[in-house]
């Protein structure tokens, strides 16, 4: 499954930060960062719950760019 | 300006005023270091707080090395060198300057690049924020796109964009398609016809019967496109997100070794060590190193290119096909739809001695007049394009008689006529002129003589040998056609536009195994483009390194199958995107180049101690402007 969620971060080199932080996430195949767009794009692992793994993503990002954030419906 | 950036700005504008008054009054008045040093840290509170905040934050989560750490160290570096050493190296003035400038750099990035980003997504702006919903009553009712279903009548008044695909009902009125065809030309629409959503109504009222759901739309599918298109990263964005993660440890640890080891060799050698010289070098190596022009910049520019592209009427889906496109060596063409129109017209009347060759063009066209054939669809349209005014009422023909596989005769205004191929003239016995051109051919006899001839062919789209030759000027080493159509029809086209190599009599299954022999002859740098009009094209256009589908308007297979869309069908936007491509990526390499040299050549001099913290401020702010200001040139396309 795949969903895109609107962000807010400051800087290019923050966003690519976001991204690996997301990719690091379990329930996440790839996670691809857009600064341009301020869109992150996630490619869930079948039968993973997005309500779930999101807050984990947020969180992870969080720890590498304080400054940043996902909006989660 | 946003808020966060106006709180910036007035940042700026306070330290640097107190920067400023400190340097004049210290010059004027001695005033004790210690004094200095608490005033100084008034401007550099005001300046870097967040900046130090964030730092500190970094390391406490042990996510060191970025360029907020960066700048801490160096100033703070700076500010407690000058602290020590009574201001003989390093000083107040420079930390916070450099805390200063970095701020200001930053604000400029944002600004510049939250503007680009505007201007780009105002490019694409196509999205409808309401339907106007026609109810059972004939009350209107402003909805969501995306709450009407399918078969609902919507209103669309002169000056709103068209919402959803469906039908005209009621109302003609002429269409602006610019936001997705790049067309300035205004099109006519009238009852009955199709409307795509997304272009602009520019004169009448119109009742649309909607077809598809929003979510289905050209529209939707178009803005879908778009914004995943920079999810897919080049190579060079890659390179530089990889680059910046070894890159910045990388640099922190070349500025360590610079503090401690020559200052140790020194003391080693019996010398003076001269520890602050060292430090404040290693200081000024840590604010040249920055990384953020690069990444910044290389993917602000593919942003750019894809939005300038798209403008133009060409969806490009991802940064790699921007990249990829400008390294095309071979392009290969689909002929029928993609070079041709696809549509047969009269391209040349020969009459025969004595005839006159309007009376040949009534005589065919009559005769033809009860078929349903292509042929006799374009022998009407090229007799209704030369006379306007001419007859074609069915009581002019009489007496048709079909001879399968040959032609027909028949009665036209009481003259007894044949028309027909070949085989027909010979059935006939007449001995008829071989045409020189290619095409198909249709035979005219009267009374049983030979009258002349007319050749219908598939016409040569405007614009297509310009386009060749466009392509080949910025870079193709060949074009290829492929056809399905016979060795003289593909052999004519492809000599009059100029093409380097053709193939013909290819059945569709042929097509891909033709593209895996190119595929297999090109050079292994450069990538093979294949341009179809997307129907029946699919296979082949996945095949290539990069598929271009032309004339997407309302063809969704197109769409789903290319990896770059051409939204009307002009062959020349083909090489519109090869230049948009090829600027992008001149523009990607400058900046790497540029940003790469300046740097490594101010590190260098850092290290040295020639290059002050002034040059460093520079290395890094200036260099990033620039590169932002060159990134944004991608947006601008010469037509």
């Amino acid at each position: 499954m795949k969903k895109t969620y609107n962000i807010e971060v400051d800087c290019a080199a923050c966003a690519q930060k976001m991204e690996d932080a997301a990719n690091t996430v379990a329930g996440v195949i790839e996670a691809t960062v857009s600064f341009m767009t301020q869109k992150m794009k996630v490619v869930f692992e079948e039968g993973a719950d997005p309500a779930q793994v999101m807050p984990e993503v947020l969180k992870a990002c969080k720890v590498v760019e304080d400054d940043c954030d996902i909006e989660l419906e | 300006m946003n808020k966060k950036q106006k709180t910036t700005l007035y940042r700026i504008l306070i330290s640097a005023a107190l920067l400023i008054a400190l340097a004049v009054t210290e010059r004027l008045v001695e005033l004790p270091t210690l004094l200095l040093f608490a005033l100084y840290l008034i401007p550099y509170f005001v300046i870097g707080y967040d900046i130090l905040r964030k730092a500190v934050k970094g390391i406490a989560k042990r996510q060191v090395f970025d360029e907020n750490f960066l700048m801490a160290v160096a100033t703070v570096g700076a500010i407690l060198l000058g602290l020590f050493t009574n201001g003989q190296e390093g000083g107040f003035e420079e930390g916070v300057a450099v805390m200063l400038f970095y701020q200001i750099g930053e604000l400029f990035q944002s600004v510049a690049v939250g503007k680009s980003r505007r201007n780009i997504t105002a490019l694409m702006d196509i999205r409808p924020d309401y339907a106007n919903l026609v109810g059972e009553d004939g009350e209107i009712s402003k909805e969501d796109p995306d709450d009407v279903e399918i078969g609902s009548l919507i209103l669309v008044s002169p000056g709103e964009k068209v919402p959803i695909d469906g039908i005209v009902e009621e109302g003609t009125s002429t269409l602006n398609t610019a936001a997705l065809t790049g067309e300035s030309l205004p099109r006519e629409i009238g009852e009955g016809e199709e409307i795509i959503s997304g272009c602009i109504n520019l004169s009448g009222v119109l009742k649309i019967r909607t077809t598809k759901e929003f979510g289905e739309s050209t529209v939707s599918k178009i803005l879908d496109l778009v914004e995943n298109s920079s999810m897919k990263k080049s190579r060079s964005e890659n390179f530089i997100s990889k680059f910046a993660r070894v890159y910045t440890p990388a640099v922190c640890y070349a500025a360590l070794a610079l503090a401690v080891l020559p200052p140790v060799v020194l003391l080693l050698a019996g010398y003076d060590p001269r520890f602050s010289t060292w430090i404040i070098r290693a200081l000024t190596f840590l604010v040249i190193s920055c990384p953020c022009a690069l990444v910044i910049s290389i993917p602000l520019s593919f942003f750019a290119g894809i939005g300038a592209a798209s403008s133009n009427g060409i969806l490009v889906k991802g940064s790699n096909y921007l990249e990829a496109l400008s390294e095309t060596g071979i392009a290969v063409f689909d002929k029928t739809g993609t070079l041709t129109e696809g549509v047969f017209r009269v391209t040349d009347i020969c009459p025969a001695e004595g005839i006159d060759g309007a009376d040949l063009l009534e005589i065919a066209a009559l005769a033809e007049s009860y078929s349903s054939h292509p042929i006799s669809k374009s022998l009407k349209e090229a007799l209704t394009e030369q006379n306007p005014d001419a007859d074609l009422s069915p009581a002019r023909t009489t007496d048709v008689e079909e001879i399968a596989g040959h032609g027909l005769k028949a009665n036209v205004d009481g003259r007894k006529v044949a028309v027909g191929n070949a085989k027909l003239m010979k059935l006939l016995d007449l001995t008829v002129p071989t045409p020189e051109k290619a095409g198909t051919t249709v035979y005219v006899a009267e009374g049983g003589k030979y009258i002349g001839h007319i050749l219908i062919a598939d016409v040569e789209k405007q614009g297509a040998a310009e386009a060749l030759k466009l392509l080949k000027k910025s870079g193709i080493r060949k074009n290829v056609m492929l056809t399905g159509d016979n060795e003289a029809v593909a052999k004519s086209v492809a000599e009059r536009l100029g093409l380097d190599e053709y193939r013909a009599q290819l059945l569709p299954g042929d097509k891909v195994d033709e593209i895996e022999r190119l595929l297999a002859s090109k050079n292994p740098k450069e990538k093979l483009v294949f341009v179809g009009d997307g129907i029946n094209d699919a296979p082949v256009l996945s095949r290539a390194d990069i598929g271009i589908a032309m004339g997407a308007m309302g063809s969704d297979a197109a769409i789903e199958a290319a990896d770059v869309v051409l939204m009307d069908d002009d062959p020349r936007r083909i090489a519109l995107a090869m230049q948009i491509s090829r600027k992008c990526l001149r523009i990607v390499h400058e900046n790497i180049w540029f940003a790469l040299g300046v740097k490594g050549i101010c590190l260098i001099l850092g290290a040295l101690g020639i290059a002050n913290m002034w040059v460093a401020v520079f290395a890094d702010v200036g260099v990033m402007v620039i590169a932002v200001l060159n990134a944004v040139r991608c947006l601008s396309v010469k037509k």
